[in-house]
């Protein structure tokens, strides 16, 4: 029973953005590094912060903050890059605080709450309540889509 | 068996076994003698076929089966070698070359191969071969020794005489039939050891095939030896038994009384030289078969270039580390960990030079499917084309291998086609009949050249010319004030090449601006040398390795940029006075010509840190003709770095063409100047 019921959990990593908690399959997530000097790539968009050297690889950082439009903040002592892979991309995200990891019972997984107008919710796979906790879980491939990337471009 | 754990061993082997078939074909064609030549062909094939029946391409097995016994045919002189057999050849090893590269992209490895096979076949059966009696006769032997398998062999009287002798004398005379393994490698190994076995305990009077044709590995997996010896028949088998790869062994009494007829001149001498004899060839075998196991000797395995990068971007970190402990190292002044550092230091330096070196490759690896190429081109178009190779051991890294074959190919084609005139108007030109072309390899500096020259017609600058004025390429003024080369130059204009006529009416042109862009792309140049009547030199500048390049570090307020060496012409530092305003656009006047100024700083955004200097440091960049300054804050220096994508995520940024990891671990952007210039 058990083991039926942990096939179907979703492992994920939990990160922190502003006062909410995020959460990341944990099969996506390659590393979770400390904040570092990262260099600006000019003439991006404007949540692209540049680029770090990840052991050797350059990999694009990406502050989450903005992505999703909160305001940003200097970063702190608990300030992390979660290094995150989706198909061939490497990719960093600049989060607030990332300590923990759960496993959640898929069937706890809501689609996300729709907001009218809101660009944010197609970037969200789905909220978890566990417990008096609330995890938004992210659509990764929506996140570093390139194109989204393109169009924000465009309209930037 | 899983096979996909194999397929890319199987697709990697099968290409080097088709490129030593192909190799080995022109070398035959040249030398049609040559049986060592065809058994390398045929040992080729016979892998071949092996492997692909292991993996279960059953098309490709047959074909290749039907092309081992016309190679059998040859090699025992049944079928005399004549181009138009090679032909047949050559057309079944490309059949079977689609094949695998079908299987490589992912197809079932099958194609229809009948027209090829027919062929085959009939060569096989030698219908193109009949009266020649040569071949008959020989084909004849080649029966006599299909039936000695048996008990039957054919003595001259001198052996029956020496057999008699010996049995006189309480020697039993014993046909030793051998038959290896199907699968035995190294045969003439095998033949030998069993001499050496033979040898031990008796004498070795006969052996059919003979002794050399053995030590060539002229039989198919069985041979018969006559034996003198004492020890008893059982004992003659179990020893041989023992070798290694020996299938199965029939030892039968011989009957001298069969042969005996009028003899009498009987000497033991006689017998001593036959065993010099034996043991001079014995050691023939013995030479053979160390030349045999040479070429395992350079002992090489298959690493997967990604593998490579991987160390490549270990040892960088390790750099990395080692500039921070060298820093750690100075601040402290202990002697013992400088030492240290410093030895560290050392080993690094050349570590780094050896995982560098893993990287490069001979240029053979392209240039070893050109003669192939240029026999069946000049083939095609009815001229005689002797295709030079120089160089093929030079050394490339194998991102810039990848690449520089099609270029090449591009560039053979165009001589053959329009540069090598055809035989007769060679003739009529006093040129030799044969028309030649060089392919030449070479270092110098950190770049590596390579050069396309033919003995051909040349270019004529005035058909040229014409066609570039006529497609709008050059205006009629201007033409008459370009130098040769400026109008060889001309070639490369895409204008020139899309147009097919061309072809008709200078002789070049075709699709040589892809050419040069590839070129380019790859951080080289292409130049055009002729003389009318005499020939034709391409010449191909590269760069050694497209991981390293050379760049000036500058500072832009407080960030780092790398602009690559090769664009830029030089530095020079400018007074606010010596800027000039032209039509909203700053320029200088930089010897005699006007240039357009960009500043980095407002053109990347980059965070003013600095006050503003009354001088100003510039780089002067190019592209092409095109020149522009780069206004930056401070030059740090010259400085090799390795080259790093931004990954899948951050494609096309505008004016970064890539960037590196200083010493310091961060990150520095690459310029790409041709973005810069429009």
């Amino acid at each position: 029973m058990n083991e039926a019921n942990q096939s179907n959990d979703l492992k994920v990593i939990v990160f922190q953005l502003k006062d909410e908690e995020y959460g990341v399959e944990v099969e996506q997530v390659r590393s979770i590094e400390r904040m570092q000097h990262i260099t600006r790539v000019p003439r991006t968009t404007e949540f692209v912060k540049g680029v770090i050297n990840l052991r050797g690889v350059v990999t694009p950082i990406i502050d989450l903050r903005n992505r999703f439009g909160i305001e940003e903040i200097v970063s702190s002592e608990s300030t992390r890059i979660i290094i995150v892979a989706v198909g061939s991309m490497e990719v960093g995200l600049i989060v607030d605080a990332a300590n923990d990891v759960v496993d959640i019972p898929t069937e706890l997984v809501e689609p996300p709450p729709q907001v009218v107008g809101g660009l944010e919710a197609e970037y969200l796979r789905g909220v978890a309540k566990m417990d008096k906790r609330l995890l938004i879980l992210l659509n990764l491939d929506k996140v570093l889509n390139p194109k989204d990337l393109k169009e924000l471009e465009a309209n930037a | 068996m899983d096979k996909n754990q194999y397929l890319d061993m199987f697709i990697d082997e099968s290409k080097e076994h088709l490129q030593a078939m192909n190799d080995n074909l022109l070398k035959l064609e040249n030398d049609p003698q040559n049986v060592a030549i065809v058994n390398e062909i045929f040992r080729s094939a016979h892998t071949l076929k092996g492997m692909a029946a292991t993996m279960g391409y059953e098309d490709l097995a047959s074909l290749t089966h039907i092309m081992e016994n016309v190679l059998d045919g040859i090699r025992n002189h049944k079928i005399s070698v004549t181009s138009e057999i090679l032909d047949v050849v050559f057309e079944s090893v490309d059949d079977l070359e689609a094949m695998v590269l079908s299987i490589a992209s992912g197809g079932d490895g099958k194609r229809n191969v009948t027209k090829v096979v027919t062929m085959l076949e009939k060569i096989e059966k030698g219908e193109q071969l009949k009266g020649n009696p040569i071949s008959d006769e020989v084909a004849a032997t080649v029966e006599v020794v299909k039936s000695s398998s048996g008990t039957t062999e054919i003595y001259d009287d001198f052996e029956v005489t020496v057999l008699t002798q010996a049995q006189e004398q309480g020697f039993h005379a014993f046909q030793v039939t051998i038959s290896l393994r199907e699968d035995c490698i190294l045969k003439a190994a095998r033949v030998f050891m069993v001499f050496e076995v033979l040898e031990q305990i008796g004498e070795v009077i006969k052996s059919t095939p003979t002794v050399d044709s053995l030590e060539e590995e002229n039989f198919d997996s069985d041979f018969t030896v006559t034996l003198i010896t004492k020890v008893s028949n059982d004992e003659v088998r179990n020893r041989i038994l023992k070798v290694s790869e020996v299938d199965n062994v029939q030892v039968a009494s011989f009957d001298t009384e069969a042969y005996k007829t009028n003899l009498s001149l009987t000497t033991v001498e006689e017998v001593t030289i036959e065993e010099t004899e034996v043991s001079e060839v014995t050691e023939a075998v013995q030479t053979k078969s160390d030349e045999k196991s040479n070429p395992s000797g350079n002992k090489t395995i298959r690493v997967n270039i990604e593998r490579l990068d991987i160390l490549m971007n270990l040892f960088e970190e390790l750099v990395i580390d080692r500039g921070r402990l060298e820093q750690i190292a100075r601040d402290l002044k202990s002697s013992e960990l400088t030492e240290t550092v410093e030895h560290m230091s050392r080993i690094s330096g050349d570590l780094q030079s050896i995982i560098l070196n893993m990287r490069m490759v001979p240029v053979d690896q392209v240039f070893n499917r050109f003669p192939r190429m240029v026999r069946g081109l000049a083939k095609d178009l009815k001229k005689k084309v002797n295709l030079e190779i120089v160089g093929a051991e030079t050394e490339l890294d194998r991102t810039v291998i990848d690449e520089i074959g099609d270029p090449l190919v591009h560039l053979l084609r165009n001589s053959i086609d329009h540069g090598i005139e055809t035989p007769e108007k060679r003739l009529s030109n006093g040129k030799p009949e044969e028309g030649s072309i060089t392919l030449k390899a070479y270092h110098s500096g950190n770049h590596v050249f390579i050069e396309v020259s033919d003995n051909g017609a040349g270019i004529n600058r005035e058909k040229v010319l014409k066609k570039a004025i006529a497609s709008g390429v050059v205006s009629t003024e201007n033409s008459k004030n370009l130098t040769d080369k400026q109008v060889y130059e001309l070639l490369f204009a895409s204008g020139l090449s899309t147009a097919d006529q061309i072809t008709d009416v200078s002789g070049r042109g075709v699709g040589l601006d892809v050419v040069k862009s590839k070129i380019e792309s790859l951080g080289g140049n292409v130049t055009v040398d002729s003389v009318l009547g005499e020939g034709t030199t391409f010449s191909i500048q590269l760069p050694l390795t497209l991981s390293i390049i050379s760049v000036m570090l500058v500072e832009v307020q407080s960030e780092k940029y790398a602009i690559p060496l090769s664009s830029i012409i030089e530095t020079a530092i400018v007074k606010n006075e010596d800027i000039l305003a032209a039509h909203n656009q700053k320029v200088i006047d930089f010897r005699g010509s006007v240039v357009p100024l960009i500043n980095l700083t407002d053109f990347f955004e980059v965070p003013k840190t600095r006050e503003e200097d009354v001088y100003h440091s510039i780089v002067i960049v190019r592209k092409g003709a095109k020149m522009a300054g780069l206004v930056v804050d401070s030059f740090i220096g010259q400085q090799e770095i390795v080259l790093k994508s931004l990954g899948n995520y951050l494609t096309n940024v505008f004016a970064i063409s890539g960037a590196t990891i200083l010493g310091d671990g961060q990150v520095a952007l690459i310029v790409d100047c041709n973005a810069l210039i429009k």
